[in-house]
């Protein structure tokens, strides 16, 4: 437990900044209101008011955790006002699109290592498809599919998917051309099937890349995820809450669904760490 | 252009069927510098059971001849046969093992599970493979460690793992290039040792690229040498050594004579510098 100093300290600065940070962007709204009512407001009264307003330019930190507590743990994970129930939503979303995301790029890194038409047509696409604004084509798609009959969960996957496929199939074309000449003159003195040379040797020798990518697709999921849930008229998710926070200026609302989403994150990206742990151990890689 | 030269006594003298012959072999590689000439006019024969040492710079083709053996390159002109058939034919029919530089184990497999890999490529049935693996380590002197990650062994193990890998679905020819170049001088001896222990249980034909002339002399019953732009043979030595070679036989006179005529081998090859 070495580095839990270093991280006590990171996380202790950063209060220190968010605290103080509340201070400067509150007080001219204190000092207005103060103003109107004819107080003369202490330097101590002053810092208290910044740090306990209902809707502040940035809400202090036990303001959030307040409101964190208040929609965690005092809900039930079943109500619409519980955060808990809005990051299963999203969550939801996130897994499916980041599932379908790694198929589809793992189907496409396989055809440009394999198939020289795809090899030279492929790539120049999937980089044109990450150079479109999101935010632009997320409610074009949410329309579409809604025009066909689909609606819920599948179009929020289908925005993620459309930003989780590209990592995997970058970091696959990488891992998949990654046994040099040698291991593959070695498979052909061996007159290895090109299935064979797959499963035995560019498959194995891939997974590495894979986790690297697919950590990235997860990050990337889950920003899809929040942002196919904004123009969906805000009735579920985590993004819902951060839209319908911005509609009436609930800052801390705001706030805690960041959080609740970065928290999600770091959930989901821990668990692929996990997998990536006890897979190359149990192929003796790590 | 080269014959059979002198100095080939008693030992060579009875006939051995022919494994590989070479005829007229050329390769040119198209390079944007133009065209270079990797193998010009290449004749050679090896018989059953030689252990023969390819010796020149760089870029005398000797790993070029070795690959086209392989068929991992091919020819431009001329015929190379191995057990009378195509390269091609023969890697097919598996008629050989070839050791690389570097040892290429799979991290991801143990021992026993990198020497097993051409086996199940190969279609071996379970048992078969299993027991193949415990013969074949024995051969090398790694039983025991069937079940080790190759980071777990020092360079010299892995390479001899990998030679087992070769060893392991029963080729009659063993094509090794520099299989011991980046060992060090006293591993490298315990292998060549070790090497010719193996070549004398298991009676295979060895092709060997060296650019170490005591390592082609000591392990060698044919020594060929080779000078480059173009590739070619400049002289083929028969070794007169015994089959029995103790370490100590580099002291010998004998040894020596033969050194001697490789280092003016290779010095003619490069007269034009």
């Amino acid at each position: 437990m070495k580095n839990v100093i270093p991280v006590l300290t990171v996380v202790l600065a950063i209060l220190v900044i968010w605290y103080g940070s509340a201070v400067m962007l509150n007080k001219q709204w204190v000092l207005d209101q103060a103003a109107r009512q004819d107080r003369v407001l202490t330097t101590p009264e002053l810092i208290a008011e910044t740090w306990a307003q209902d809707k502040p330019k940035l809400p202090a930190p036990h303001q959030v955790a307040v409101e964190l507590w208040d929609t965690v743990a005092m809900k039930k994970p079943t109500s619409k006002r519980s955060l808990v129930y809005h990051a299963w939503v999203t969550m939801s979303a996130t897994v499916l699109g980041f599932g379908l995301g790694t198929l589809l790029g793992f189907a496409l890194a396989v055809g440009i290592v394999y198939n020289r038409v795809m090899d030279k047509s492929v790539m120049p696409w999937v980089i044109a498809s990450q150079t479109i604004p999101i935010l632009a084509i997320a409610p074009m798609i949410i329309v579409v599919l809604n025009a066909i009959g689909l609606s819920g969960l599948l179009p929020k996957a289908m925005i993620s998917m459309y930003l989780s496929f590209f990592p995997v199939v970058v970091g696959m074309v990488k891992g998949l051309r990654s046994p040099d000449g040698m291991q593959l003159d070695q498979m052909r003195t061996w007159s290895a099937t090109r299935a064979q040379e797959f499963w035995r040797l560019r498959l194995p020798a891939s997974m590495p890349y894979l986790f690297a990518s697919m950590k990235i697709a997860m990050a990337a999921s889950l920003v899809g995820a929040i942002v196919g849930e904004l123009p969906t008229g805000a009735v579920a998710g985590l993004g819902a809450r951060l839209l319908a926070g911005s509609y009436y200026g609930q800052t801390i609302q705001i706030w805690s669904a960041l959080l609740m989403a970065a928290a999600l994150a770091a959930a989901l990206v821990g668990l692929i760490g996990l997998i990536q742990r006890i897979t190359l151990k149990r192929m003796g890689m790590a | 252009m080269m014959t059979e030269q002198a100095a080939a006594p008693a030992a060579s003298a009875m006939p051995r069927p022919t494994v590989i012959s070479a005829q007229g072999l050329n390769l040119v590689y198209e390079t944007n510098d133009g065209p270079v000439q990797a193998l010009k006019d290449v004749d050679l024969k090896i018989g059953k059971g030689d252990f023969v040492s390819f010796i020149g710079p760089s870029g005398c083709g000797k790993t070029t001849f070795l690959r086209v053996m392989a068929d991992l390159e091919t020819p431009t002109s001329g015929t190379v046969l191995v057990n009378g058939v195509t390269p091609e034919a023969a890697r097919k029919a598996r008629a050989y093992g070839y050791v690389f530089q570097a040892a290429g184990l799979y991290p991801w497999r143990s021992i026993g599970g990198n020497i097993r890999l051409p086996l199940e490529i190969m279609g071996y049935s379970k048992s078969e493979q299993a027991a193949r693996v415990q013969r074949v380590l024995e051969l090398v002197e790694l039983a025991g460690f069937e079940k080790k990650y190759p980071w777990q062994l020092s360079g010299g193990m892995q390479q001899r793992a990998s030679i087992a890998r070769a060893l392991a679905f029963d080729a009659d020819i063993l094509l090794m290039d520099e299989p011991f170049g980046a060992l060090d001088e006293i591993v490298r001896d315990h292998l060549n040792e070790q090497l010719l222990a193996l070549w004398a249980r298991t009676e295979k034909t060895i092709c060997f690229v060296t650019h170490s002339i005591p390592e082609a002399v000591y392990l060698s019953t044919k020594i060929v040498v080779m000078s480059p732009r173009p590739g070619r043979i400049t002289d083929i030595i028969e070794s007169p050594l015994p089959k029995e070679r103790p370490l100590e036989i580099r002291d010998t006179p004998e040894f020596l004579e033969i050194a001697h005529r490789v280092r003016e081998g290779l010095r003619a090859g490069h007269a034009y510098d």
